[in-house]
C-alpha cells in the first residue's frame, strides 16, 4: 500500500477477509483513492454499509464508520446526513443488500436527493451467504438457489437510479480503475445523492457456478465487455446485448434535501 | 411555575414533553393511533431548529433514528403494533450497539393490522423479546396525559443515562384522551445528557469500554473527530467484530448488567392502599385508571382492594409483587390482552400468591364496573 493512503486505513484491522481475487478491495481503494485525491476532512466522513462481503469494507477504513442492518444503510446513512448535515457521508453497498433487501430506501434516498453518495459494490450475486442470485444476476446465469439458470430479470441498477431521481449516476467497473476513481471523485463533489455502480468480480461464487475461468479471465471479461457511454450511444440494441455501458449516465443540478429543510427551519422559525 | 392549564392529547403531550427533554429528530411512518405524534413532531421540531423526516416505511425510520442519534441528537420515532414489529431488526441493532434513542408504541388492538382504531395493551412481550437474542431494554408505561408528558422525558433520560433504547408503550386509550394539563416549568425539567469520554484521564478511546465500572461506556458522536466502528455483529472494547466466547460473553453480560445493577434508578410504580389489601389488582396504562377508580369504590364499601400501577414494565419490578403486604392474598392481572403480563406476575409470586387474570382482547377498554365485580368475585371465593 502508497504510504499516503495508509492513514485511510485501519491497517491492524488487515488481512481483509474477501477471497483472492475478489473485486471489492479494488472498488474500496478507488473510493479511499478519490478521498485523498479531493483531501476530504477526515474526520468528517462517515461512511455506512449494510451486510455482505461488500459491506464489511468500512471496517477496514479509518473514519467514522458504521456497519448497519442488511439493506438498510441508506436509513441509517439519511439519519447521520440530516441530523448533521456538516458530514460527509458515503454509502458502500453490495448489489443484494441495495437492490433486494434495501431497495426501497434506494429509490427513496434518490428520490429525497439527499447529499450521500453511494458505491454499489455489484458483483451479480449474494456473496457472503455463498452464491445465491441477487436482483442483479443477469438472466439464465446459474446461482445456488437458481441451479437450472435464473429466470428473474435484472435490474439496470443506474436507469433505476435516475428514474428515482438520483442526480448523479455512473457506472465503473473493477477493471477500469483510474476512471472509476474519477467518477467516485465526481459523485463526491456533487451535491445530491450520487450513485456509483461498480461492477464488481466474486470469482468464488459467481465466477465458478458460470464457469468464467480464473480472477483474471473475470477481469478480461470487464475489459472486453465494456463499452463506454458514448460509444453506446451509436449500438443498437443487438450490439450492446451483453455490454457493460461505463462512464457518466446523468447529472443534474437539483434542490438538496438537508439544505430544503435549512429552509423549513427558517420558515417555521419565522411564522414563531 | 407550571404553563397555563389547557387541554391536551396523550399523543401531544409525547411531542411536548420529548422536545423538553431535547428530542431534536424525529423519523416516522403515519400509524395510527400514533400517527399524531409525527403530525405534531413535523410542525413543532424545526421551531426549536429540531429535524423531522417522514420515512418510506418503519424500518427506515428506526434506520435514521439511530444514524441521529450516532450524529448526536436525541432522536426518537412512534409507531403501532405492524409498524413496531417492522422496527425489531434495527430496534436490536440499537441495543446492541447502545445507541440511545426513544420507540412510542401507541399500541392497537392485533395480531397483524387488528384493530387500528380500539384500544389494546397487547404489545407487553413484543416490547422485551420483539427483536432475536438477549438484550436489555427499557419499557415505561403512562397512565394520564400529564404522565405521558413527564415519562417521555423519563424515556430519554434513561435511554441516554444507560445508553439503551427505551420504549414509551402507551395505549389509544392514553394516546387519544385529552385531559386538562399544566406542564412543569422548563427550569425545572431535569435533562439527562450522554456520558461523554473525560480525554484528560483517557489515552484511547474505545467505544465500548466500561471505563467508569458501571456498564455505560461513555459516547462520542460521529463528527467530533474521534473516528470509531459501529457494528450490529458482536464486537470487543474497540468496536470491532470478534467471535470469541469470551468477548461475546463480556458484552452480553455488560449490557444486562448495565440495567440490572440500576433497577431502582429504573422501576418505578403507584402503590394504592396496598398496606391492608387482601386483594391488590395489578395494572398498568388506561387499564390502571379504571382499576383505581374501582379500588376507590370498593374500598367506601369496605372491601380491602388496593392497586399496583406499574409505570415501569421492563425491567419488570418483580420487587414490588413480592414487597405487597403479608396480608395480601390475591393479585388480579388486569390487562387488555389475553394474558400476557400476567406470567410474568405469577413468576415473582412463586406461588405466594393465587394469581387471577382479567382480561379483555375485543377492542373495548376494561371499565371500573368489571374490576369491580373480578375483585367481588375473587373475593367470594377467597
Ligand atoms: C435480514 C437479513 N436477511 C438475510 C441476511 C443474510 N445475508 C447476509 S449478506 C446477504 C447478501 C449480501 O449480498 P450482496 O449485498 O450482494 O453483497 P456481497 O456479499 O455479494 O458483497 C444476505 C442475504 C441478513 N444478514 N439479514
Ligand atoms: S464470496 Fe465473492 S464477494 Fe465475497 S469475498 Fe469472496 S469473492 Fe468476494
Amino acid at each position: 500500500m502508497r504510504k499516503n493512503l495508509e492513514k485511510y486505513f485501519r491497517i491492524d484491522k488487515l488481512p481483509h477477509i474477501w477471497c483472492p481475487g475478489c473485486g471489492h478491495g479494488i472498488i474500496t481503494g478507488a473510493v479511499v483513492r478519490a478521498i485523498d485525491n479531493l483531501k476530504l476532512d477526515k474526520d468528517k466522513i462517515c461512511i455506512v454499509s449494510g451486510i455482505g462481503c461488500s459491506s464489511r469494507a468500512p471496517g477496514y477504513l479509518n473514519f467514522n464508520t458504521l456497519h448497519t442492518t442488511h439493506g438498510r444503510a441508506l436509513a441509517f446513512a439519511t439519519g447521520l446526513k440530516l441530523a448533521n448535515p456538516d458530514l460527509k457521508v458515503i454509502v458502500l453497498t453490495g448489489d443484494g443488500d441495495c437492490t433486494a433487501i434495501g431497495g426501497n430506501h434506494f429509490i427513496h434516498a434518490c428520490r429525497r436527493n439527499i447529499d450521500i453518495t453511494t458505491v454499489v459494490f455489484n458483483n451479480s450475486i449474494y456473496g457472503m451467504t455463498s452464491g445465491q442470485y441477487s436482483p442483479m444476476t443477469p438472466a439464465g446465469a446459474y446461482a445456488t438457489t437458481a441451479p437450472y439458470g435464473n429466470i428473474d430479470r435484472n435490474f439496470d441498477l443506474c436507469k433505476l437510479a435516475q428514474a428515482s431521481g438520483a442526480t448523479y449516476v455512473a457506472r465503473g467497473t473493477v477493471y477500469h480503475v483510474p476512471q472509476l476513481i474519477k467518477i467516485i471523485e465526481k459523485a463526491l463533489q456533487h451535491k445530491g445523492f450520487s450513485v456509483v455502480e461498480t461492477v464488481s468480480i466474486c470469482p468464488t461464487y459467481f465466477g465458478r457456478k458460470n464457469k468464467m475461468g480464473s480472477p483474471v479471465k473475470m477481469m478480461e471479461m470487464l475489459r472486453d465487455n465494456s463499452v463506454t457511454v458514448k460509444a453506446a450511444e451509436k449500438m443498437s440494441r443487438e450490439e450492446l446485448a451483453n455490454k457493460i455501458v461505463i462512464g457518466e449516465f446523468y447529472e443534474e443540478n437539483a434542490p438538496e434535501y438537508t439544505e430544503e429543510y435549512k429552509k423549513i427551519i427558517q420558515k417555521a422559525q419565522g411564522e414563531e | 411555575m407550571t404553563s397555563k392549564p389547557r387541554l391536551m392529547q396523550g399523543n401531544e403531550a409525547c411531542v411536548e414533553g420529548a422536545i423538553a427533554a431535547g428530542m431534536r429528530f424525529y423519523a416516522g411512518y403515519p400509524i395510527t393511533p400514533s400517527t399524531e405524534i409525527a403530525e405534531i413532531a413535523a410542525e413543532r421540531l424545526p421551531k426549536v431548529g429540531g429535524k423531522f423526516i417522514q420515512m418510506e416505511d418503519e424500518i427506515a425510520s428506526m434506520g435514521a433514528v439511530i444514524g441521529a442519534s450516532l450524529a448526536g441528537l436525541k432522536a426518537m420515532t412512534a409507531t403501532s403494533g405492524p409498524g413496531f414489529s417492522l422496527k425489531q431488526e434495527n430496534l436490536g441493532f440499537a441495543c446492541l450497539t447502545e445507541v440511545p434513542c426513544v420507540v412510542v408504541d401507541v399500541q392497537r388492538g392485533g395480531p397483524s393490522t387488528g384493530q387500528p382504531t380500539m384500544p389494546a395493551q397487547g404489545d407487553v412481550m413484543q416490547a422485551r423479546w420483539g427483536t432475536h437474542g438477549d438484550h436489555p431494554i427499557i419499557t415505561l408505561s403512562p397512565s394520564y396525559v400529564r404522565e405521558v408528558f413527564d415519562m417521555t422525558i423519563r424515556a430519554f433520560n434513561l435511554s441516554e443515562k444507560y445508553r439503551v433504547p427505551c420504549i414509551l408503550l402507551m395505549d389509544e386509550v392514553v394516546g387519544h384522551l385529552r385531559e386538562r394539563v399544566e406542564l412543569p416549568d422548563p427550569a425545572s425539567i431535569k435533562v439527562i445528557n450522554r456520558k461523554r469520554p473525560d480525554f484528560s484521564k483517557i489515552e484511547q478511546y474505545n467505544p465500548y469500554q466500561d471505563y467508569d465500572g458501571d456498564g455505560v461506556p461513555p459516547m462520542v458522536n460521529f463528527g467530533e473527530g474521534v473516528p470509531y466502528h459501529v457494528t450490529g455483529l458482536i464486537h470487543d472494547i474497540t468496536g470491532f467484530p470478534s467471535t470469541s466466547p469470551a468477548v461475546t460473553e463480556y458484552l452480553i453480560s455488560r449490557l444486562m448488567r448495565k440495567i440490572n445493577d440500576n433497577l431502582d434508578d429504573i422501576i418505578d410504580y403507584e402503590k394504592l392502599y396496598t398496606e391492608d389489601a387482601e386483594t391488590v389488582v395489578v395494572s398498568f396504562g388506561s387499564t390502571a385508571r379504571s382499576a383505581i377508580r374501582a379500588a376507590k369504590i370498593l374500598r367506601k364499601e369496605g372491601e380491602k382492594v388496593g392497586v399496583l400501577r406499574l409505570k415501569t414494565i421492563w425491567p419488570f419490578p418483580h420487587k414490588a409483587i413480592q414487597e405487597l403486604a403479608p396480608t395480601t392474598k390475591n393479585i388480579i392481572v388486569a390487562e387488555m390482552n389475553y394474558g400476557q403480563l400476567i406470567e410474568v406476575v405469577e413468576a415473582s409470586a412463586k406461588g405466594r400468591f393465587n394469581v387471577i387474570g382479567l382480561n379483555k382482547f375485543n377492542g373495548e377498554l376494561i371499565s371500573p364496573d368489571e374490576v369491580i365485580a373480578k375483585v367481588r368475585e375473587v373475593n367470594k371465593n377467597a
